[in-house]
C-alpha cells in the first residue's frame, strides 16, 4: 500500500501514455462539438497529443529503468523506444489517413481509435504482468478491428471479419496460456514468473508459453498466425494498412522481447529456439508468398511478415546477448519509418492496385520513384538506410546469441526479398521514359477522371513518402546518435 | 578531409544534377565531366603528396589522409577511411576511368541528367569502397555500387537489359550478403569487437579456431568471388556486360570487378592470415580454372562484347593465382610472394585500363550498327583506321604483349607464383596463349577482308536488338553481309575517352616504376601480414 504522494509520482512515470489518453478523450469531446467540415481540428489535437507524448517519452528516456504500479508497467529502454516510435508513427499515420478521411462522417472516431490503438501497442510493450499483457492485447486489437473496416465496403468488411475472428481465437489461446502460467506459479508478474517458472511443471509451461507467444505473434503478424495480414492489408485502405502493419507490430515485438528477456529467460524449454524457428519460417514464408504478388498492397503485406521474421531474431536472443536491445531499438525505428514510407507510396496513388498501375500512375514523377526506391531498397536492407543498420545489428546479435544458422537463413532470405522488391522497382523506374505515352492517355477519354482524382490526393502521402525516404537515410547515417540517445539510461 | 572530399564530391555533383532538372542535358553531362575531372585532379594531388615509404608500409601502418568518425558505436563501426599503396592506384584508376566514361558519354541522348547522376553516384561508391578502412563502411559502398550499376544496366542497357540487370543484382547481392555474414563473423571473433580493418589486421581474429576461421574465410571468399568473378560464380558477368551501355560495361569491368579482388588483398589476406595460408591452394586452383575457363569460353564467342567479358574472367584469374601464391608461405620465400602480390595488384590496374578501353570501343560498334556479332562486321580497318588502331592496341595490351602494362603484371604473377605453385603456373601460361589467339582472331574478323557493316535499314532488327537470338547463347544467326562502307571512324569524344587509357597502359608498360614504387611497400606489408 503506497501513500498518495508516492502514487502521484508514479502516475507521472506514465506521462507519455496519459498524454495519449488525454488526446483521445479530448479529441472525442472536441469532435462532438465540431461541425463536420472542421473536423481537422481533431487531427491537430491528436497530433499535438502524440508529439507531447513523444517529448515526454524522450525526456523520460535517460532515467533509470523502473517498474511502476506494483511492477506491472515497466519503463525502460525498450518501452521508451516503443513510446517514441509508436507516438510518432500515429502522428504521421493520422496525416497519411487524412486525405481519405477528410469530410468522412466518422472522421473524429478514426483519429481517436488510431490513438487508442497506439496506446494499446505501448501497453503491450511496457507490460510487466501477464494480465496487463492481455489488456494491452485487447486495447491494441479492438480499435483496430473498427479501423480495418472503416471504409465499410465489402473487402473491408471481409477483412475485418477475418481479423476479428482470428483475433478472438488467438485471444482465447493467449488467455489459456496465461491461465496455464498462473496455474503453474500462482502469479502473473514477470519478475515472480522468472523466479518460479524454471521449477514449474513442463507441460503447463509449454502450454503457457505457446499460448502467450501465440498472442504476441498474432499482433506482430508472424507465422503461423499471419493469415490476417495479407487479407486485411489488401482489404482496407492504404493508410489503414500502413497503420495495421506498423503500430501493433512494434508493441508486439517489444512485448515478445520482454517475455523472452524476463519470464522465459531461464525456463527448461528452449524458447529461443522456438522463437528462432518462428523467425526463420516467418521470413521464408513471407518472402516466398510475396514472390508472385502483383498487387502492391499484398506484396507489402507479405513483406511485413518477413520483416517481423528479422525482428524476431532479436527477440530470440533477448536473454543471451547485450547486443539485442540496441538491435531492437534501431530495427523497430527503421522498420516503422520505412514501412510507413512504402505504404505512403501506395496511398499516393489510391486507384492503383497493381504494380503496373502504380508505375503508370506515377510515370512522370521522378522523385516519387526515387523515394520509393529508397524505401523498398531500405526494406531489403541496402546501406545506408536504417533497416540496413537494423539488420546488421540483428544479425550480429543473433550470431552472438549462438544462432549463426539463423543469420545464414536471414541472409539468404534477404536476397530472396530483393527479387520481389525489384519487381516493383523495375517497372516504376523504367516507367519514367514512358512519360509521353502517359500524357497521351491523360488527354483522352475515361482515364482522365481517375488521373485527375489521383493527382489531387497526392499532396500529403507524397510528402510523407519523401519524408520517410529521407528519414530512412538519416536514421541509417545517424544510427549512432539514435542509439546513443535511446540507450542513454 | 581531402580523401572525404574526393569520395563525396561526385555524390554532391549528382545531387546538384538531380535537384536541377531544368538545366539542359549537355550542361548536365558537362557537370559530370567537370566533377570527374576535379576528382581525378584531387586524386592526382594525393598521389603526388603520398609517401610510399621504404620497406613494408601500408594496411596497418603508413596510412595517409586518414579520417575516423564513429558511426554505430554499439558495434564499433565507423567512418574510417585512409589511403595506402594498395588503395591509391585503384583510386586513381577509378578517377581515370570515370572521367573517360564521362567524356565518352558527352552526347548521351537518353535522360542525361539521371545517367550522369547515376555514374557520379557510382563513382562515390567505388572511391568509398577503395578508401574504406572499416568493414561496414566497405560493405556500404560495396552494396551501393551494385545498386547504382543495376540502374545503369536496367535503365540504359539494350537487348534483355532488365533481365540481365536483375541477374546481376541478385547474383552480386548474394555475394555481398555472404560478405556481410563473414564480416559479422570477424567482428564476433575479434578480441576487441570491432569492424575496424586496421585494428583487425593488427590483431587478427579467430587465430586459434581454424574451423571458425575457415568458415568465415569461406563466406568472405564466396562474396568476393561472386564479385570478382571467379570460375563457378561468373555466369552473371557476360549477360550484364552485353546488355549494359558501353560506359556501364567499362565501369563494371574496369572498377567493379576490382572491388572483389581488392577485397582479397585488403580484407581476406591481412585479417585472416592463418586461414588464407591454409586455403591458399584453393585460391590458386580457382584462379587457374578461371584463367583457362575464361580464355577458352572467350575463344568460342561469336559476339565481341561477350568475348571481352570472358577475358575479364581470365584476367581476374591471374590476380587470384598471384594472391593465392602469396599465401603459400611454406613453399616460397618472401621475395617471390611479394612479386606475386605486386603482379596481382598491377594486373588490377592494367586490366581496368585495357578492358575499360575495349568495352568503350565495343560501344562504338554498337552505336554504329547495333550489333556486336563478329559475322556482321568485317574489314573495318579501311573505313575506320583510328578505331582499328585503338582496338588493336587495346587487344595487344590485353593479351599481355611486352611494352604494355598487362605484360608487367602477368610476368610478375608468373614469376612470383612459379616457385610456390609450379604446376598451376605452367597450366596458367596456356591461358596466355589462348588469349593471344582469341584476340588475334577477333582482330582478323573485325578488321581484315572486305568491309562488312550491319545494314541500318533494318528497323525491326534494330528495334528488337540482339536479345532474342542471345537467349540460347548464340548470336545473330541470320548473316546478311552488306558491302556497305558506311562505318564512321572514332568521333573526337570517343577518341578522347579511349586514347588516354591506352596511353596510360603503354606508360605503365614502359615505365613500371611509377606504379611499382607505390605498390611494392604495400605488397610487402600484405605478404608480411599473411606470413604471420
Amino acid at each position: 500500500m503506497t501513500g498518495m504522494s508516492g502514487g502521484g509520482e508514479r502516475v507521472l512515470a506514465l506521462l507519455p501514455e496519459l498524454l495519449l489518453l488525454l488526446g483521445a478523450v479530448g479529441g472525442l469531446l472536441l469532435g462532438l462539438w465540431t461541425p463536420q467540415h472542421r473536423q481537422w481540428r481533431v487531427r491537430l489535437l491528436v497530433t499535438a497529443a502524440c508529439l507531447a507524448s513523444v517529448i515526454a517519452a524522450a525526456v523520460a528516456l535517460p532515467e533509470p529503468a523502473e517498474r511502476v504500479f506494483e511492477a506491472t508497467w515497466v519503463v525502460d529502454t525498450t518501452t521508451g523506444v516503443v513510446r517514441i516510435v509508436v507516438a510518432l508513427g500515429v502522428a504521421v499515420l493520422v496525416w497519411l489517413a487524412s486525405p481519405s478521411l477528410a469530410g468522412h462522417p466518422r472522421e473524429t472516431e478514426a483519429y481517436v481509435l488510431m490513438l487508442l490503438g497506439g496506446l494499446g501497442s505501448i501497453a503491450l510493450a511496457a507490460s510487466g504482468d501477464l494480465l496487463l499483457l492481455v489488456a494491452g492485447y485487447l486495447l491494441a486489437s479492438v480499435p483496430l478491428y473498427a479501423l480495418a473496416g472503416f471504409a465499410k465496403d465489402s473487402a473491408g468488411v471481409e477483412a475485418t471479419m477475418k481479423y476479428y475472428l482470428m483475433g478472438a481465437f488467438v485471444g482465447v489461446l493467449m488467455l489459456v496460456g496465461v491461465a496455464a502460467l498462473v496455474l503453474a506459479t500462482g502469479t502473473t508478474g514477470y519478475l515472480d514468473l522468472a523466479a518460479l517458472l524454471p521449477d514449474a511443471s513442463p507441460a503447463l509451461l509449454a502450454v503457457g508459453i505457446l499460448g502467450v507467444l501465440a498472442g504476441v505473434a498474432f499482433k506482430a503478424g508472424a507465422v503461423p498466425v499471419h493469415f490476417w495480414v495479407p487479407d486485411v492489408t489488401a482489404g482496407t485502405t492504404p493508410p489503414m494498412a500502413a497503420y495495421l502493419t506498423t503500430i501493433p507490430k512494434i508493441g508486439a515485438v517489444a512485448a515478445a522481447f520482454r517475455l523472452l528477456a524476463e519470464p522465459f529467460a531461464d525456463v527448461p524449454l528452449d524458447v529461443p529456439l522456438l522463437v528462432a524457428v518462428i523467425a526463420a519460417v516467418s521470413m521464408t514464408l513471407g518472402n516466398l508468398a510475396a514472390f508472385n504478388q502483383t498487387e502492391v498492397l499484398r506484396l507489402l503485406a507479405y513483406s511485413t511478415v518477413s520483416q517481423v521474421g528479422y525482428l524476431f531474431m532479436a527477440v530470440a536472443v533477448a536473454a543471451r546477448t547485450d547486443l539485442a536491445v540496441p538491435a531492437l531499438a534501431i530495427y523497430l525505428a527503421g522498420y516503422a519509418v520505412t514501412n510507413i514510407g512504402a505504404f505512403a507510396a501506395v496511398a499516393a496513388t489510391p486507384a492503383a492496385r497493381t504494380i503496373t498501375d502504380w508505375a503508370t500512375a506515377v510515370g512522370r514523377h521522378r522523385w516519387i520513384v526515387v523515394s520509393l526506391v529508397v524505401c523498398l531498397l531500405g526494406l531489403v536492407g541496402t546501406p545506408p538506410t536504417a533497416v540496413f543498420v537494423g539488420k546488421l545489428a540483428v544479425f550480429t546479435a543473433a550470431w552472438d546469441g549462438a544462432l549463426a544458422w539463423l543469420v545464414v537463413v536471414a541472409a539468404v532470405n534477404t536476397v530472396a526479398s530483393l527479387f520481389y522488391y525489384l519487381r516493383w522497382v523495375a517497372p516504376a523506374f523504367a516507367g519514367v521514359p514512358a512519360a509521353p505515352s502517359m500524357r497521351e492517355w491523360a488527354g483522352s477519354g475515361p482515364r482522365t477522371a481517375a488521373g485527375t482524382a489521383q493527382r489531387t490526393r497526392r499532396g500529403v502521402p507524397t510528402g510523407l513518402l519523401h519524408g520517410a525516404a529521407v528519414m530512412s537515410l538519416l536514421l541509417g547515417l545517424g544510427a549512432g546518435w539514435w542509439l546513443a540517445f535511446a540507450l542513454s539510461t | 578531409m581531402l580523401l572525404t572530399v574526393v569520395i563525396f564530391l561526385p555524390l554532391l555533383a549528382a545531387a546538384v544534377l538531380l535537384a536541377a532538372p531544368r538545366i539542359p542535358g549537355r550542361v548536365a553531362i558537362g557537370v559530370w565531366v567537370a566533377a570527374s575531372a576535379v576528382d581525378l585532379a584531387l586524386v592526382g594531388w594525393m598521389w603526388l603528396r603520398f609517401e610510399p615509404g621504404q620497406g613494408a608500409s601500408g594496411v596497418v601502418d603508413g596510412l595517409a589522409y586518414e579520417a575516423h568518425l564513429q558511426w554505430i558505436p554499439t558495434v564499433n563501426a565507423g567512418y574510417h577511411v585512409g589511403v595506402d599503396g594498395l588503395s591509391l592506384p585503384l583510386l586513381a584508376l577509378t578517377g581515370v576511368l570515370f572521367l573517360a566514361c564521362a567524356v565518352y558519354s558527352l552526347r548521351e541522348p537518353d535522360r542525361p541528367h539521371t545517367y550522369a547522376a547515376l555514374f557520379l553516384f557510382l563513382q562515390t561508391a567505388c572511391m568509398g569502397t577503395f578508401a574504406s578502412l572499416d568493414l561496414i563502411l566497405f560493405f556500404v559502398f560495396f552494396d551501393l555500387s551494385i545498386v547504382g550499376m543495376y540502374f545503369v544496366i536496367a535503365g540504359w542497357g539494350h537487348g534483355n537489359a532488365r533481365r540481365s540487370a536483375l541477374k546481376f543484382f541478385l547474383y552480386t547481392f548474394i555475394g555481398s550478403l555472404a560478405l556481410l555474414v563473414g564480416f559479422i563473423g570477424l567482428f564476433l571473433g575479434s578480441e576487441e569487437r570491432t569492424f575496424d580493418m586496421v585494428a583487425l589486421a593488427a590483431n587478427p581474429p579467430l587465430a586459434d579456431s581454424p574451423v571458425a576461421g575457415g568458415l568465415v574465410l569461406l563466406a568472405i571468399f564466396l562474396g568476393l568471388a561472386v564479385k570478382t568473378p571467379l570460375f563457378p560464380f561468373h555466369t552473371w558477368l557476360p549477360d550484364a556486360h552485353t546488355d549494359a551501355p558501353a560506359a556501364g560495361s567499362a565501369i563494371l569491368a574496369g572498377i567493379l570487378l576490382k572491388l572483389g579482388t581488392y577485397g582479397f588483398v585488403r580484407i581476406a589476406m591481412p585479417i585472416l592470415p592463418e586461414a588464407w595460408q591454409r586455403w591458399a591452394m584453393v585460391a590458386v586452383v580457382v584462379g587457374v580454372i578461371s584463367v583457362l575457363w575464361g580464355a577458352f569460353v572467350a575463344l568460342a564467342q561469336t559476339d565481341v562484347k561477350r568475348m571481352i567479358a570472358y577475358t575479364s574472367v581470365n584476367h581476374m584469374g591471374y590476380v587470384l593465382l598471384g594472391l593465392g601464391a602469396a599465401g603459400l608461405v611454406a613453399s616460397a620465400d618472401e621475395g617471390a610472394r611479394t612479386v606475386a602480390t605486386v603482379g596481382a595488384m598491377y594486373q588490377m590496374v592494367s586490366h581496368g585500363l585495357l578492358t575499360g578501353a575495349l568495352f568503350l570501343l565495343s560501344g562504338v560498334l554498337w552505336s554504329r550498327g547495333h550489333s556486336y556479332a563478329f559475322d556482321r562486321w568485317g574489314g573495318l580497318a579501311r573505313p575506320a583506321p583510328v578505331f582499328a588502331a585503338c582496338f588493336a592496341v587495346a587487344a595487344f595490351g590485353s593479351l599481355g604483349l611486352p611494352g604494355f602494362s598487362g605484360f608487367i603484371a602477368e610476368f610478375q604473377v608468373f614469376t612470383g607464383a612459379l616457385q610456390a605453385a609450379p604446376l598451376a603456373t605452367v597450366v596458367a601460361v596456356v591461358g596466355i596463349l589462348v588469349t593471344a589467339g582469341l584476340f588475334l582472331l577477333a582482330l582478323q574478323r573485325l578488321f581484315t577482308g572486305d568491309p562488312v557493316v550491319p545494314s541500318e535499314a533494318d528497323p525491326d532488327e534494330l528495334a528488337e536488338g540482339p536479345g532474342p537470338e542471345r537467349a540460347d547463347g548464340t548470336t545473330a544467326t541470320a548473316v546478311r553481309p552488306r558491302t556497305a562502307t558506311r562505318m564512321q571512324d572514332l568521333r573526337s569524344r570517343e577518341a578522347a575517352a579511349v586514347v588516354p587509357l591506352l596511353v596510360l597502359a603503354v606508360i605503365l608498360g614502359l615505365v613500371p616504376r611509377v606504379l611499382l614504387d607505390v605498390l611494392e611497400p604495400a605488397a610487402m606489408a600484405v605478404v608480411e601480414l599473411v606470413g604471420r
